[in-house]
């Protein structure tokens, strides 16, 4: 059953093969088992999850449910669940149950999905191998050495290892593509506006979206056609037409499935700064492409070096403000001791915020003072349009971006943690993409020595589906998201 | 000592009258228990997000377009972020360098004088919530409490150029923007509940000086009486400071009602680094034509185009039109009444509106909107005085009643207690045949040349009807008589 497809899954529920309940049990059990090793979970609560699954079981044998209903979720801790523990993988809301429901967690709860639990994450979003988690690091099922990447890496690694059917993430600068690529998992970042970012707690509000983590492209595109949508409680959600996305992927195949689609290849991705295994693997994928009927076409991106440098500005600035709420006044962690207001916020502060946190907020408040702002802020913005140019460019000539998604497969636990530069390198194909606001996806493009790489798709505003159908039929000639790891029987 | 020139500019928040917050759907009513009228975006929990109020935008529009300044196609929010306990999010979400209204003026009146003063700018932005603290009625255990009612308040905060001279100026700046916002439909006011608040940066130069002096601020001035002083305390000072060698510093000073003086609260060296930037959450704000026309298409006439039209239409004195054009209701209550009495009828209507009318709203302390009598009541009432159906003082009478809820109409009134006036010759003469037959020695007073006489004839004339003859009439035929 854990190898089932969602689709599988939703059939064998349907059909009264498993019920909710005996799947959420399952996973449950999965969890007990295996989560003290991986630490991927933060909560779980089997009774609230269980009471759900017997609601979407009275659903199914009502003959009334759909894709989802009665699957187990797991939530990355973002994302607001009432009566749910709710810390963004920080000390600072280690002491917060939410009162209210994440526009992404009532969609699923419409659906008739399982929450399953809420998982770990790095704090407050910011980092790239899920180390700088209040909670501890998560460890990567295909090796318990390394990293399975971040900031959704407690999300990846309990669908990695099964302990989750899917789930759900969110990327600011790569943080579902990453720990995707890392795990061997299907991760896609949608269009900035397409998912609510209501009850998502901020990092960057400019570049933070939701999407989903699964085992295959198929399962992103049931997962999507929940979490999007228009909330008017999102100012920057997008009124649109709902669509589809697994409209493409039944289509019938063919021999040449991607006939007429033409892949676009930037020099920028494949030079140095690429390790050369990830390189090799994401060029036998090209060849695959070819295969499958695509056409490739040279292209350049050439604002894409000034893309790191740009996004930790604008990163730092917005979460500098985005997190002053957490000032010990209303929830949250507040200091024991403290002689005056002023003292209780820089106790509260210093006490319930991580290292790599307090660094950005520094950053920020330095790159938005006085005298600072218009050389770092307003330069960045500049370079954020340059960026979006060279993307809308690019798409002039082709219909999807291809690349590696990170420069390497998972870097052991610590490899990196103390040189914040090399980390925030580890993201340097997927940062661009949140600055020109595109989706991508990242799905799994092979192992080198055992561990898992992943290759990216970027396609141009709206272009989930396209991208999802891309992924989709690479996936169905070459199933290496079929891979599990070992060890989690 | 040297002749001093003051220069003031006024930063003025006024509360708008929407029904929700700028940002969220909690109600604005003022006087709620504490934190009953915040919501989950008002107390910024986390992964909440602001939505503007379009209603919000309508009242910058409305004010906008009352003082001729430009309405931006294209403006921004941005946050200004310091950490306060009562400012839950950690930042203030305020328009900072694109600003929906810029420029425009308003016009006051000083004395006799007129003055145009120019509008630099308004732009919209939240209002803070209160920390409550000991004392004060408040029950906190030596602890301060928060409450965020008013967190999210919408405000429209209105800059004007440092164009006003001296405190008469600025008192006379805030009444008229006051009476203008109240007029318009998007401020209650309210100044005792913190809904026109002013700040005022006043610096003094000596005349004849291009440049400006150095300007303190006054912050929070919320009654037109305490700007008066605090501006008047403020000027004397500097001025002192100056002339004894001293300097004065920039800073940010408070008004002290008890003592009437003001207070540095923070120097230049301290003042905050605010650290805006545009507010990522919310898109900017896009005005069209068509909303900025379909809005002014509903605004009222007003008040100094008002004022004119009384003058031209009705031919009443400037002053008279000033009076009643100092609020939309009044000048309504005119209208109204003027439609009712006929135009003819204008001054006496003026008269009715502003003596009468005004003395009993006064001493029973009512709004215009409160009075018993209705200016449909009220013009019917004078239009039975100007044709002569009544005569003024029977008019009172009926004012009374009509105050006092005894009828629905004058002319309801007039009918039941039979108080037309006897103008008909035949009625009066036949009265005034009696009287003088049964006062010769009056008769023989005024033949005698005592037009005392005459007058209390009229007056016994006036009596024997209950006030009800025409006393033009009786004057007329009584000489006649006597002639």
């Amino acid at each position: 059953m854990i190898e089932h497809s969602l689709q599988a899954m939703a059939r064998s529920l349907a059909d009264r093969e498993i019920s909710s309940v005996e799947l959420t049990q399952l996973y449950l059990d999965r969890i007990v088992r295996h989560n003290s090793g991986l630490n991927a979970f933060i909560t779980v609560d089997p009774a609230a999850s269980l009471a759900q699954a017997r609601a979407a079981d009275e659903r199914l044998a009502r003959g009334e449910g759909g894709p989802l209903t009665g699957i187990p979720i797991a939530h990355k801790d973002i994302f607001c669940a009432k009566d749910w523990l709710t810390t963004c993988g920080s000390k600072m809301l280690s002491n917060f149950v939410s009162p209210y429901d994440a526009a992404v967690i009532s969609r699923f709860g419409e659906a008739g999905a399982v929450m399953l639990g809420k998982t770990n994450m790095d704090e407050f979003a910011m980092g790239s191998s899920n180390e700088t988690s209040f909670y501890g690091p998560v460890r990567n099922p295909w090796d318990g050495s390394c990293v399975p990447g971040g900031s959704s890496g407690g999300s990846a690694a309990a669908v990695a290892a099964r302990l989750a059917p899917a789930a759900t993430g969110t990327d600011t600068g790569g943080s579902i593509r990453q720990p995707a690529a890392l795990c061997n998992l299907s991760g896609l970042k949608p269009t900035y506006g397409v998912v609510s970012r209501y009850g998502m707690i901020a990092f960057a509000s400019s570049l933070d979206q939701a999407g989903p983590l699964g085992r295959s492209a198929a399962d992103c595109a049931i997962l999507l056609n929940v979490m999007a949508g228009f909330d008017d409680r999102d100012s920057t959600s997008l009124d649109r037409q709902r669509e589809d996305y697994c409209r493409e992927l039944a289509a019938p195949a063919g021999n040449k499935p991607l006939a007429g689609l033409t892949i676009g290849l930037p020099e920028e991705f494949f030079g140095e700064g690429c390790s050369a295994e990830v390189t090799r693997l994401v060029e036998a994928a090209i060849a695959e492409y070819r295969k499958l009927g695509a056409e490739t076409v040279a292209i350049r991106l050439p604002s894409m070096g000034l893309a790191v440098a740009a996004y930790y500005v604008i990163a730092p600035a917005e979460a500098s403000s985005n997190l002053a709420r957490f000032d010990g006044v209303r929830y949250g962690h507040r200091a024991a001791d403290y002689r005056d207001l002023t003292d209780m916020y820089c106790k509260s502060r210093a006490q319930g915020f991580g290292a790599e946190v307090k660094r950005r907020i520094l950053i920020g408040t330095y790159v938005l003072s006085h005298g600072y702002y218009d050389a770092y802020y307003l330069q960045a913005q500049r370079v954020r349009r340059l960026i979006a140019r060279d993307f809308a460019e690019a798409f002039r000539q082709c219909d999807v971006i291809l690349g590696p998604t990170s420069p390497s497969t998972a870097f052991k636990l610590g490899e990196k943690a103390a040189d914040p530069v090399q980390m925030y390198l580890s993201d340097i194909y997927t940062i661009a993409v949140n600055l020109a606001g595109l989706p991508a996806i990242s799905i799994p493009c092979g192992f080198a020595s055992g561990l898992p790489a992943g290759l990216q798709l970027i396609g141009n505003y709206f272009s989930e589906a396209r991208l999802l159908h891309a992924a989709h039929r690479y996936q169905q000639e070459n199933p290496w998201h079929l891979q599990h790891p070992d060890g989690f029987a | 000592m040297k002749p001093w020139e003051v220069v003031i500019g006024i930063e003025t928040h006024a509360q708008l009258s929407t029904r929700a917050k700028i940002f969220s759907g909690s109600s604005t009513a003022f006087g709620a228990a504490p934190n009953l009228q915040a919501n989950a975006v008002d107390i910024a929990l986390p992964g909440v997000l602001p939505v503007l109020n379009k209603g919000a935008v309508e009242c910058a529009i409305r004010f906008g377009l009352a003082v001729g300044a430009k309405i931006a196609e294209r403006s921004i929010f941005a946050r200004k972020n310091y950490f306060y306990p009562d400012l839950p999010k950690g930042y203030q979400i305020s328009q900072y360098e694109l600003p929906v209204v810029v420029g425009g003026s308003l016009a006051i009146s000083v004395g006799e004088r007129e003055k145009l003063i120019s509008l630099t700018r308004a732009h919209l932005e939240e209002d803070a919530g209160k920390s409550l603290h000991e004392g004060a009625g408040q029950q906190l255990h030596g602890r301060s409490g928060i409450d965020l009612n008013r967190a999210g308040t919408p405000l429209l905060e209105i800059v004007s150029e440092p164009e006003l001279r001296s405190a008469a100026e600025a008192v006379a700046y805030a009444r008229t923007l006051h009476a203008l916002l109240r007029w318009i439909g998007i401020c209650d006011g309210n100044m005792q509940e913190g809904s026109f608040r002013c700040d005022a940066n006043v610096s003094v130069r000596p005349i004849g000086q291009a440049q400006f002096g150095t300007r303190r601020e006054i912050k929070n001035l919320n009654s037109f009486r305490f700007l008066q002083q605090a501006i008047e305390y403020e000027v004397q000072w500097q001025i002192a400071t100056i002339e004894e060698g001293g300097r004065v510093e920039q800073a940010t000073v408070l008004f002290d009602p008890d003592s009437g003086e003001t207070r540095a609260m923070r120097s230049k060296e301290d003042a905050h680094d605010y650290r805006y930037f545009p507010d990522p959450d919310l898109l900017p704000l896009l005005i069209d034509r068509p909303w900025v026309e379909q809005i002014r298409s509903q605004m009222p006439e007003l008040p100094l185009a008002k004022r004119d039209r009384l003058i031209a239409d009705y031919g009443l004195s400037a002053y008279d039109a000033n009076v009643l054009t100092t609020s939309l209701e009044l000048a309504d209550y005119y209208e109204a009444t003027v439609a009712a009495a006929g135009k003819a009828n204008a001054k006496t209507c003026a008269n009715w509106v502003m003596v009468d009318l005004a003395a009993r709203l006064n001493k029973e302390d009512r709004e215009i909107g409160e009075s018993p009598v209705a200016a449909e009541q009220l013009g019917a009432l004078i239009a039975r005085i100007g044709d002569g159906t009544i005569s003024t003082n029977i008019g009172r009478k009926i004012f009374d009643a009509l105050w006092n809820g005894e009828g629905s109409s004058p002319d309801e009134i007039i009918f039941r207690q039979g108080l037309q006036q006897i103008s008909d010759s035949s009625s009066l003469e036949a009265l005034l045949d009696e009287l003088l037959a049964a006062n010769p020695a009056m008769v023989a007073e005024f033949r005698a040349g005592k037009e005392k006489a005459f007058n209390a004839l009229v007056g016994q004339a006036m009596k024997a009807t209950r006030g009800k003859a025409n006393p033009q009439r009786v004057s007329e035929l009584l000489r006649k008589k006597l002639g």
